[in-house]
């Protein structure tokens, strides 16, 4: 990422170079104040926002290196977009090793925080409200980093977002953890990615709870190596409030973590109650496309031992009466669509029961399904997690 | 007014029409020669538009010599604004073209473009945005007009002015901050002048200004004669300036997948039967960004429609819904075959 002539200029002119601290209140002309601020900080720098609610009209953005956005804890600092007339974010963030800590973003009309191209970047106790809870006109995405390398996302909260509360795509060496997802579309949702940690998460009160998606036609594909684990995926209940034509709004109430396409990914020791539709899911890529660099069917996609109880009971699935009755009243946990071979596309521990569809066609309904119960083999080997999640050089970061 | 500014108002205005104007005609006329300060454009961020020297009378937006106005045949809609556009190359400098693509300008060089709105039947002028092209790369500031219309300032933050547009509108216009200057203008991490490329330019002003016409030069239609050309030509060209410089490989809007570039010929790039990735409440209640003879149920065009930020494209300069540009694109998905 090429920074700004501008630090340049001030970096020559001002020898030798010490970082430095602005601090901005809030009041009368924050929108300019803390905008100037975010372009005059040099590589280094720390923009401090004092307490207080600061009410902006336009997004910020943010393209010097090395700086790092303090407010005063996440409910100490509020950015208040309520007003916003312009931009479609925000907050965007377009330089490297930016540091977000300890402030929050209330109503942003469209997302939140996002980061494009913006590597080795940290999250920290970042806090991203649509006040009004699920609504379809809320903005997209919360947290929003894309096409980066070095995502690090500790202890953010994110409520309302019409499409992903923490959203991570087309990116790699992602670690998503101690974080809050509540009463969004998609609480946490992994796209196009690889080396992606979620871990140590509360999923609660979205439609679907944690997602790791792949989708054919963008720039990166191949999401995979993936570890979803450890991660409290509780009451997904909330209807579906995206607007129709995102990926999302098929995602079926109840959904508690869903696989769609990938390549290797790991879900295990999460605990998982009160997801109806599914506790987890497993499927290809349900349209038709024609991307012939795209796998659209998951390989080796590894159940491991999860705590689940009560999931399945209400599924948002055609048929439901009669898969209830089947079934005895409650869906099996785990949910797979039946494309691609058991053992290959999905392999499950002992102790965890499943279903599957059966279909034998990508991309063409449910037409086809002969439900029945599912029979995989277990993994055979240690899932390999090395070099996945954020580098850990980015920990230093979250200090203080 | 100094003596020579009628003429050059003269030229301005013959210009503007599109007529072949040599740069000859820009030489200085007595009253001691005013010249760009090449220091200004070349280092620091000057404070004050006139800090640059680019023009004889500023308020009138007569250049100096060797401060080159330009149209662009499809101009980007702006809300209507009218702009005045200058390119200025170092004297004892040229710059060039190679081919159809984004005209080559030295180090040194400033483009130079004003953004204003006709208020009382006056001329009132908003802001003044220069690429500066240095060293190590293009920078992109900001000059906003004071009220009495005798200089600009440096406004790295941006500013939000109150204005009407030609359709009568008031707005809260915004006048982007540095940053936002690169979200349209940043390429590969770098940024880069949008505007003056040969197929954009007329092959008058390339002739007269360059005396070199490269193949593809002139090949957007202009504007006004649209309905002189196919439909496709005027919204390809429509969508190349108003919407390419984010959605193309590279740029801002690289991660949507899709690239409206004008020489983009892959159906599903373009937009059509392609599902949206990350249009969040953007895409309303539609699937594909263009459904073949369907403009109502087609992403592009409700985003084009809708003045709701978050859902509005483009995301920056817009403030009001293009009618014109809307029209020819509703025009262009209806016409296409299912």
């Amino acid at each position: 990422m090429i920074r700004f002539a501008i630090s340049a200029i001030l970096l020559a002119s001002a020898a030798p170079v010490l970082a430095e601290t602005h601090t901005i209140e809030p009041g009368e002309g924050a929108q300019e104040r803390l905008q100037e601020a975010l372009i005059l900080a040099e590589a280094g720098d720390e923009i401090v926002l004092a307490a207080g609610r600061y009410a902006l009209t336009d997004g910020l953005s943010l393209d010097v290196e090395g700086v790092t956005v303090r407010g005063a804890g996440m409910d100490g600092t509020v950015l208040d977009f309520t007003g916003q007339q312009g931009a479609g974010e925000g907050l965007l963030v377009t330089s490297d090793n930016v540091t977000l800590r300890d402030f929050a973003m209330e109503n942003p009309k469209g997302d939140g925080v996002k980061s494009k191209g913006a590597d080795n970047i940290v999250y920290h106790r970042v806090r991203v409200t649509w006040t009004r809870g699920p609504h379809p006109e809320n903005g997209a995405y919360g947290i929003y980093p894309v096409e980066s390398t070095g995502v690090l996302i500790d202890g953010v909260k994110v409520t309302g977002a019409s499409d992903a509360g923490i959203y991570v795509g087309q990116s790699n060496g992602i670690t998503v953890r101690n974080s809050i997802a509540e009463a969004n579309v998609a609480g946490i949702e992994i796209e196009n990615s690889r080396n992606a940690l979620v871990e140590h998460n509360v999923a609660t009160r979205n439609t679907g709870g944690i997602l790791v998606f792949d989708l054919p036609n963008l720039p990166v594909m191949g999401g995979g190596n993936v570890v979803v684990a450890n991660n409290l995926v509780v009451a997904n209940d909330t209807p579906n409030f995206a607007p129709p034509g995102n990926i999302v709004a098929g995602v079926r109430r109840g959904t508690g973590i869903m696989v769609m396409a990938n390549e290797s990914v790991l879900i295990e020791n999460n605990i998982l109650s009160g997801n109806p539709t599914a506790p987890i899911m497993v499927i290809a890529y349900p349209q038709p496309f024609e991307d012939e660099n795209y796998d659209p069917v998951p390989r080796n996609v590894v159940v491991g031992a999860n705590l689940i109880a009560d999931g399945g009971y209400d599924p948002q699935i055609d048929g439901a009466e009669m898969l209830l009755a089947a079934f005895g009243g409650e869906l099996p946990p785990l949910m797979w669509d039946g494309l691609g071979e058991a053992g290959v596309t999905l392999k499950v521990a002992p102790g965890v029961s499943g279903w599957t569809l059966n279909l034998t066609e990508q991309g063409k309904g449910m037409g086809g399904a002969s439900p029945a119960r599912l029979q995989a083999p277990p993994p055979s080997e240690r899932f390999p997690t090395e070099g996945i999640g954020a580098p850990a050089e980015l920990e230093a970061r979250l200090e203080g | 007014m100094r003596p020579g500014s009628a003429f050059l108002a003269f030229a301005c205005l013959a210009l503007a029409g599109s007529v072949a104007v040599r740069a000859e005609v820009f030489a200085p006329m007595g009253g001691g020669p005013s010249s760009v300060s090449d220091s200004a454009v070349r280092e620091g961020l000057p404070r004050l538009l006139s800090d640059f020297g680019f023009f004889e009378d500023a308020s009138m937006q007569l250049p100096v010599a060797g401060v080159i106005p330009y149209r662009l045949n499809t101009p980007l809609y702006s809300d209507g604004a009218e702009k005045l556009r200058f390119v200025y190359v170092p004297e004892g400098q040229k710059f060039g073209t190679s081919g159809e693509g984004l005209l080559e300008f030295p180090v040194g060089s400033a483009l130079i473009k004003t953004f204003a709105f006709e208020e009382n039947g006056k001329r009132r002028l908003i802001e003044t945005r220069v690429l500066l092209h240095r060293a190590d790369g293009w920078l992109a500031l900001p000059y906003l007009w004071n009220e009495e219309q005798t200089e600009a300032a440096l406004a790295v933050a941006g500013a939000r002015v109150q204005a009407i547009t030609p359709t009568g509108e008031t707005i809260s216009y915004r006048v982007p901050n540095k940053n936002q200057c690169k979200e349209c203008h940043g390429l590969n991490g770098k940024v880069v002048p949008i505007g003056p490329k040969a197929r954009n330019l007329s092959t008058d002003w390339l002739n007269a200004t360059l005396r070199e016409v490269p193949d593809g030069a002139d090949t957007l239609p202009v504007w006004e004669n649209r309905s002189s050309v196919s439909v496709d030509e005027a919204a390809r060209a429509y969508l190349d300036v108003n919407c390419a410089h984010c959605h193309r490989p590279g740029a801002t809007a690289s991660n949507s997948g899709l690239d409206l570039r004008w020489e983009q010929d892959d159906p599903h790039a373009i937009g059509i039967m392609k599902r949206p990735v990350a249009a969040g409440r953007g895409a309303g209640k539609h699937l594909y960004d263009i459904v073949p003879g369907k403009p109502d149920e087609s992403i592009l065009l409700h985003r084009m429609l809708s003045d709701d930020p978050g859902v509005a494209m483009p995301e920056l300069g817009k403030s009001t819904v293009d009618d014109e540009g809307t029209v020819i694109v509703r025009r262009w998905i209806e016409g296409m075959a299912p």
